[in-house]
């Protein structure tokens, strides 16, 4: 029996339970996924900036926190946060085992996702209705193609304590462990779709375990706050237990992974990933204890012939903006003070026009939901909220600048006026030959 | 099955939960009956067209719906659903993470004769 278990689901996720996971899960394998679309986009902005940065900004604490634990437990690592820059990420797992005094501690780094160059202003966006590249309109920044199985194996193969990566499809992070002990062959589709469903179960961290699921009063989960990473217990035939530590919070349960198990798929019987087309479509759930739920009847059918590139452009800047109102009539002064924006905003060259949009919101009332629901008129407090994107970091100024100003010639009773101007990225999807993507995988030693 | 009168509406989120994901500008909700013995109801009700014609202004492509009939769920794939997606939408929530509740907050009709409803 092979036990994985999960550090992180995304790029910011908490690191005591991993801590924990570390100390008491008895795992073969921990696994941190903390690499997005966007997440990877800023990266390529870090990096730029500075080329000693665009990993992962909490490698360092997380490798601080479990790596001792880890090597004296027998349990390898396998992470995804190299994201922009790999080879310092290693680096950096490098300094803190020998912080640590861990001397001849492996790390291997997984190279080779990055294609920027291999791209031009011709290629193709297949999720932007095929636009090229050129055609989007903005600076083109990075390009990064999903690794897979293949480029994993290798640095596992190393005998390497830690494997370090930058952008693989975030499944064969824990796919790729379990089809190295046991072998499985690359192009055994069906057994390839098991380990490709338990690695999509897992990868999300808790959002297995009961995060992202409480619900009061309909849903409800035991200490939340103290809420534990998933682990995964996976036979040599693919099939899976899904459980957590016995005195972690949260909670596994047929409705935990039933939620997990549809997040961010589209057709079920076929989730693309570089290593098989999964097919989640017939998956069965069995309970297995308490925590403890037994899925079986992943499948898979051959690997798609090209590898999923996300393509990286500069957005300029998200300028947000925003006051409140409270108490009787707050929302007609709400509404008033969007209307005062509206017009003062307009008379301004480079806000509102149809490149750059702005919008405005109440918060309290419609923000999320928008028209969804009919007018909602009343909340005992309400939000202003204004939004645009734009390169135009003056025009950012202004509108911050006329929210602000609000206070003094706005509606009355408006308070706790907060602006902000943020970096913007924008990313796209294209598709690469398998051939031309070169992964290869070095190895340092503490 | 509407107007008769051994219905009785109510909310999908007393018999159902969900969870959103988003994938660029594609928003996919998945939704799951508490109760197996709801799931046909839900899936009569909560068509694909359904969905579509609930939001319009907010979906503004097509919306297809997979079934998976053993773990009685119903998957919404809802496309130009998010403002162009997380990168681009000016919305406070640029994920729709929020979107699971937009499709709880529907009508659905259930037997007048139906006990309390919710988790077990």
């Amino acid at each position: 029996m092979l036990r994985l278990g999960c550090g992180a689901g995304f790029s910011s996720d908490r690191l005591g339970p991993a801590v924990d996971l570390a100390n008491k899960g008895k795992l073969d394998f921990l696994v941190f996924e903390t690499c997005a679309e966007r997440t990877l986009a800023f990266a390529h902005r870090d990096r730029k900036l500075d080329p000693k940065r665009g990993y992962n900004p909490q490698l360092r604490a997380r490798m601080r926190g479990v790596l001792k634990a880890c090597k004296e437990n027998g349990t390898r690592i396998v992470t995804n946060m190299g994201v922009a820059n790999v080879p310092e990420a290693a680096n950096v797992v490098v300094e803190v085992a020998r912080e640590l005094g861990l001397a001849g501690l492996k790390v291997a780094a997984v190279l080779g996702d990055e294609v920027t160059d291999l791209l031009g202003p011709e290629t193709k966006l297949f999720d932007h209705h095929d636009k090229r590249i050129e055609e989007v309109g903005l600076p083109f920044t990075s390009a990064n193609a999903y690794l897979g199985l293949d480029a994993i194996l290798p640095a596992l193969e190393s005998g390497a304590d830690v494997i370090i990566t930058g952008r693989v499809a975030d499944p064969s992070l824990f796919l790729a462990p379990i089809a190295h002990k046991y072998g499985w062959r690359r192009d055994d589709w069906a057994v390839l779709g098991k380990g490709t469903l338990v690695g999509h179960l897992l990868e999300c961290g808790m959002q297995i375990t009961g995060g992202y699921f409480a619900d009061p009063g309909k849903k409800d989960v035991p200490h939340l706050a103290n809420c534990g990473y998933p682990i995964a217990e996976v036979a040599e035939d693919g099939a899976a237990v899904i459980t957590k530590l016995a005195d972690a919070g949260g909670m596994v349960t047929q409705r935990t992974v039933k939620e997990q198990l549809l997040y961010e798929v589209h057709d079920p019987a076929r989730y693309l990933t570089p290593d098989v087309t999964a097919d989640f479509s017939k998956v069965e759930l069995v309970d297995d204890g308490r925590d403890r739920v037994r899925v079986a009847k992943g499948d898979g059918t051959k690997r798609p012939d090209t590898l999923k590139v996300t393509v990286g452009f500069d957005g300029g800047y998200l300028a947000e903006a925003g006051v409140s109102y409270a108490g009787p009539n707050a929302t007609a002064r709400a509404n008033l003070s969007a209307a005062i924006l509206k017009e003062r905003l307009g008379r301004e060259p480079g806000i509102g026009g149809a490149g750059t949009p702005m919008r405005i919101d109440l918060i309290g009332l419609n923000a999320l939901h928008q028209t969804a629901h009919g007018p909602r008129q009343e909340a005992e407090d309400v939000r202003l909220r204004v939004a645009m994107r734009t390169a135009d970091r003056t025009a950012c100024e202004t509108m911050l600048w006329e929210v602000e100003s609000l206070l003094c010639c706005g509606p009355a009773g408006g308070g706790g006026y907060r602006g902000q101007i943020t970096p913007s990225v924008v990313t796209h999807s294209a598709l690469i030959e398998r051939e031309r993507v070169k992964p290869r995988v070095e190895v340092l030693v503490a | 099955m509407s107007g008769s009168p051994m219905m009785r509406k109510v909310k999908l989120h007393e018999i159902a939960h969900a969870r959103a994901g988003d994938k660029g500008n594609t928003s996919n909700v998945s939704v799951w009956v508490y109760d197996p013995g709801d799931y046909p109801l839900v899936k009569a009700q909560l068509t694909a067209d359904r969905v579509k014609q609930a939001f319009p202004s907010l979906v503004q492509g097509p919306v297809r719906r997979y079934e998976l009939d053993q773990l009685h769920g119903l998957n919404f794939v809802m496309e130009d659903a998010l403002e162009g997606g997380v990168n681009t939408s000016l919305g406070l929530d640029s994920h729709g993470k929020s979107w699971s509740y937009l499709l709880l907050d529907l009508d659905v009709e259930v037997p007048e004769n139906r006990g309390p409803s919710g988790p077990t």
